[in-house]
């Protein structure tokens, strides 16, 4: 069976090249949606990827969550639905409220791209369980709003489990608590800011740990 | 008061223009006049006055660039060369690439966060133009010494405006240059270099064949940006109430609707619904009707008043001169424009019917049902004036030339030594420009093999058979002060080495000429023995001048900077999965020191660094050992023998070792041949240094052999020190701190 997982072009939508590519190098089959689509072609899983969706304007993500197409994800990201947000796509998961929290300006106030280590905080839901917890992994950071904030209460609720991914060796942005990365309680929506999309190959990215990402869903799908 | 119109012009044959304040000279004008056989009309003489500047006329420098044409080296990779937007060159396997670089100097000066983003912008609309999808951006940039307060307003401004443009664009930022002289102090140098790939059949070409086809302006809406000139003939038509005096002169760039642009523009091409098209820089309007209708040998009609506005204030004077960003005009036969238009609401990108093509020769405006241009179409684009400037060598030169650095005494001792080379790579100019890079995306797209701070840029093209192209730009202006025949050359060559380091052919050439008053004779004089150097070089090494740009009247009163040609060589790659970094990767590998090492300081980032000194004679120029290098570099990359190769350039040995040892994270010990302080100061041209894989020594003796290139082996990597021996020892840790710390210390 091939697995079909979706890849989101919304207007502005510049990684979305670059997650197709991942998915078809981790085996599955990349089906594109349109912003603008009224359904989700019945795909397996669904990617919103990075970039300047709306050209960021008003906020990171605020115009997006309104776009026809996330009026068909949200309700399916809540029934079980795995869905990926990397960058923009986190930031629009948090405007949509299907994570907690939400991304602030870098505390630098500048853009950064960097490749970065990542800990796996948590290798149990759809999108992280071929890592190991607690697994360090090389992958690329590339933002300018990528500080993660939440209120106390959030934070502290977050550290039950629901921390993804944090950042080591150095705090790159001002995220609280070092977060890279936060997945819904259920699991099966996930947000991170750094890009596994890019660390798929050694050719064209810093090392290929970023695939595990997409052969982790592969590996859910296919067992459902 | 009512619109100057054709019939009007006829009827007040006396009254007076405001040529001088657009300007044109009086004999410009005139010509104008015997062209027209009346004089022009407001909007007209807005079309003469933007088509015939400088910037889109080459009205100084179109005698000298034919040299390029003239001298080009036979090939059969060109598929379009200088004239076209942008050239484009063959790469095999049914791929073309097309480049180019272009300045954005004097807007980045005065606006740097919008004048750089715009930058981006119209480079990228240039590839564009050509039917190509752009891949990648690089950016050549020059400021004022890092350390006086002006740069920290420019700098900052300039890497934020490449920053969000090209980001926001989705366009990876793959290599470039960072410098810094006092020369640009009140004139910074932003180029931006544009990528595009695409295949030979969809090549796109601006011109407006086809009568009866139509004429769609797609975009931005027209709004009052980068008038300039434009505002004097609002005030002169309208009274003058100061409105013009409150508009930017700088546009205002806007990178989301560029993307959708993009977008938008690729399916229309793929939908095989564009019959010509152009984008639209400086001159907008003016420049892309009167281009389109020149190129394609045809007439059109447009009717001004239909061009949607941001302003409704303006006039079409200013409309056909506004440069407001983001627009693109193309030719669409009648039965196509419906799938055109349905094509551009999908990208929610406006498009506008304002003409059609027609057959009559005259390029015709109206503006409220009354006419208000009529002219022939190549007078204004193709057939402006052409001046041949007095070009004087200046006396001084001289004297330049023999003020030799060496006598200022090179470092004494290993101490000494071990200075002078933490001076030179913690300056400025050879630190870590990770300040700035890391602000650029460079991975968006998936096909970035080398980027920053890498020889060159190097991106794959097809995933299946490793094809890829490798890009790079250089230039020196304290050569070019010193001799600018011999510095154009020298900044070819290092940019021919940089490509051929990673392993790729060198193919292809673009060049932003970066000058001070075409007015001013010795200005002149390093014009065109710069463009005499570039054409000469580019037939000796066979690679064609492909297209280009020319900046003139960079200069603060009547100083002008060092002229600095920047030239950028475009290399394919066999196969991208072979590339060779820069960087020291494994210990216990050869270190190799290719060609000939003479005591050449003039010009040199050490005389400059530790005597603020700049005289004598630029290295010599040799291209014949350039073009045998760059086939070791190649051959070496081909099978295999190479774990790093990195040119020497700024800095000579001593910061190519550096570099070498910091990119890759691992040290080296090394014994010269000679006395260390020449060795490693020098800048002779034609050198590389690589690292040979254990097992594959004698092979690469061969090739160098073979080739004719000198190779002495110099020492072996590894260990966590840069150590020559017999002089100094200088540990990673207090080179990377020196090195590392250069931009932050002064830029936070």
């Amino acid at each position: 069976m091939t697995v079909r997982i979706g890849v989101v072009t919304f207007p502005g939508s510049l990684d979305d090249h670059d997650a197709r590519r991942a998915v078809r190098c981790a085996g599955a089959e990349p089906v594109e949606l349109w912003h603008g689509d009224s359904g989700l072609h019945g795909v397996d899983a669904v990617i919103l990827p990075g970039g300047f969706s709306y050209g960021d304007y008003l906020r990171c993500g605020a115009i997006a969550r309104f776009a026809p197409v996330m009026s068909e994800i949200i309700p399916a990201a809540r029934r079980g639905l795995p869905v990926l947000g990397i960058c923009n796509g986190f930031q629009i998961l948090c405007e949509a409220h299907l994570l907690p929290g939400a991304l602030t300006r870098n505390r630098a106030l500048r853009f950064v791209n960097r490749d970065i280590q990542v800990r796996i905080e948590n290798a149990e839901t759809a999108w992280t369980r071929r890592y190991r917890g607690g697994q360090e992994i090389t992958v690329v950071l590339k933002s300018g709003e990528g500080a993660y904030v939440a209120d106390q209460e959030t934070l502290a609720r977050l550290e039950a489990g629901q921390v993804l991914a944090r950042y080591v060796g150095g705090n790159p942005n001002g995220s609280a608590l070092n977060i890279a990365g936060v997945t819904n309680e259920a699991g099966n929506v996930v947000g991170l800011m750094p890009h596994p999309e890019h660390a798929i190959d050694a050719l064209t990215g810093p090392s290929d740990q970023g695939l595990d990402f997409f052969r982790s869903v592969l590996e859910v799908v296919a067992a459902a | 008061m009512s619109q100057d119109t054709v019939a009007r012009a006829l009827a007040t044959p006396d009254q007076p223009q405001p040529f001088a304040e657009l300007g044109l000279t009086a004999a410009e004008y005139q010509r104008i006049v015997s062209l027209l056989g009346r004089r022009p009309t407001d909007a007209e003489l807005a079309i003469y006055s933007v088509m015939w500047s400088e910037h889109c006329s080459y009205k100084s420098s179109r005698k000298h660039l034919r040299q390029f044409a003239e001298k080009a080296p036979p090939t059969t990779a060109l598929l379009a060369g200088i004239g076209h937007n942008a050239g484009v060159v063959d790469i095999g396997q049914g791929y073309a690439v097309t480049f180019k670089i272009e300045s954005h100097n004097h807007p980045s000066y005065v606006e740097p966060f919008q004048g750089a983003a715009t930058g981006v912008g119209g480079i990228v609309r240039d590839i564009l133009a050509m039917g190509a999808r752009p891949v990648a951006v690089m950016d050549a940039l020059r400021f004022g010494p890092a350390d006086v307060p002006d740069t920290h307003r420019v700098l900052p401004g300039v890497v934020r405006g490449i920053s969000f443009y090209g980001n926001c664009l989705g366009l990876p930022n793959i290599g470039g240059e960072l410098a810094f002289d006092p020369c640009y102090a009140g004139n910074p140098l932003v180029n931006a270099l544009c990528v595009g790939v695409l295949r030979p059949h969809d090549l796109q070409l601006a011109a407006a064949t086809g009568p009866g086809n139509q004429v769609i302006l797609l975009g931005s809406r027209t709004g009052p940006d980068g008038i300039g000139g434009a505002s004097v003939l609002a005030s002169a038509s309208f009274g003058g109430d100061g409105e013009g005096a409150k508009r930017p002169s700088v546009q205002v760039g806007d990178p989301f609707l560029e993307k959708l642009l993009v977008e938008c523009c690729l399916e229309l091409y793929q939908a095989g619904l564009v019959v010509g098209v152009q984008d639209l820089g400086a001159a907008g309007v003016a420049c892309a009707t009167t281009e389109l209708a020149a190129g394609g040998g045809t007439g059109m009609r447009i009717r001004l008043d239909t061009i949607p506005l941001r302003d409704l204030t303006l006039g079409p004077a200013e409309i056909l001169m506004s440069e407001s960003q983001e627009r693109m005009m193309a030719i669409v036969a009648p039965a196509g424009v419906e799938s055109f238009m349905a094509i551009c609401a999908k990208w929610d990108v406006q498009a506008t019917v304002i003409g059609e093509v027609t057959g009559s020769g005259r390029l015709e405006m109206s503006w409220q049902g009354e006419q208000v241009v009529d002219i022939p179409p190549a007078s204004a684009a193709a057939d402006g004036p052409v001046y041949d400037r007095p070009a004087r060598r200046p006396a001084s030169q001289d004297a330049l030339a023999a003020d030799d650095p060496a006598r200022r005494g090179l470092p004494g001792d290993g101490a000494a030594l071990r200075e002078a080379v933490l001076l030179l790579i913690g300056s400025p100019d050879a630190g870590d420009k990770t300040w700035v890079t890391e602000q650029y995306d460079r991975y968006v797209r998936g096909a970035t093999v080398l980027a920053m701070p890498h020889d060159a840029g190097l991106l794959q093209v097809d995933e299946t058979t490793g094809l890829g192209v490798a890009l790079a730009t250089d230039g020196n202006g304290r050569y070019c002060q010193l001799d600018p025949y011999a510095g154009t050359q020298l900044a070819l060559a290092e940019a021919h080495r940089n490509v051929a380091a990673t392993g790729a052919r060198p193919l292809a050439v673009t060049n932003c000429l970066n000058f001070g008053s075409p007015e001013d004779p010795a200005v002149m004089w390093q014009f065109t023995e710069a463009v005499r150097g570039l054409a000469d070089g580019c037939l000796a090494l066979g690679i064609p001048v492909t297209g280009g740009n020319v900046s003139f009247y960079n200069q603060t009163g009547s100083t002008p900077i060092h002229p600095t040609p920047v030239i950028g060589v475009l290399g394919v790659h066999d196969d991208v999965r072979r590339r060779v970094p820069s960087g020291f990767t494994a210990p216990g590998a050869s270190i190799v020191l290719l060609g000939e090492t003479r005591p050449e300081f003039g010009g040199s980032l050490w005389a400059w660094l530790a005597h603020g000194h700049l005289g004598g004679r630029p290295p010599r120029v040799d291209l014949v050992a350039e073009a045998a290098l760059a086939a070791v570099l190649v051959a070496g990359c081909a099978r295999g023998l190479l774990s790093s190769a990195h040119d020497l350039s700024d800095g000579g040995l001593a910061v190519a070792l550096a570099e070498a040892c910091l990119t890759g994270r691992t040290g080296c010990v090394v014994t010269l041949p000679g006395e260390p302080a020449s060795f490693l100061l020098s800048e002779s041209s034609a050198r590389a240094i690589v690292s040979v894989r254990q097992g594959g020594e004698e092979e690469f003796a061969g090739l160098c052999v073979e080739a004719n290139v000198a190779s002495v082996a110099i020492g072996v990597t590894g260990g966590s020190a840069l150590a020559v021996a017999g002089s100094f020892t200088l540990p990673l840790e207090e080179l990377a701190a020196a090195h590392a710390s250069a931009l932050p210390a002064l830029f936070g």
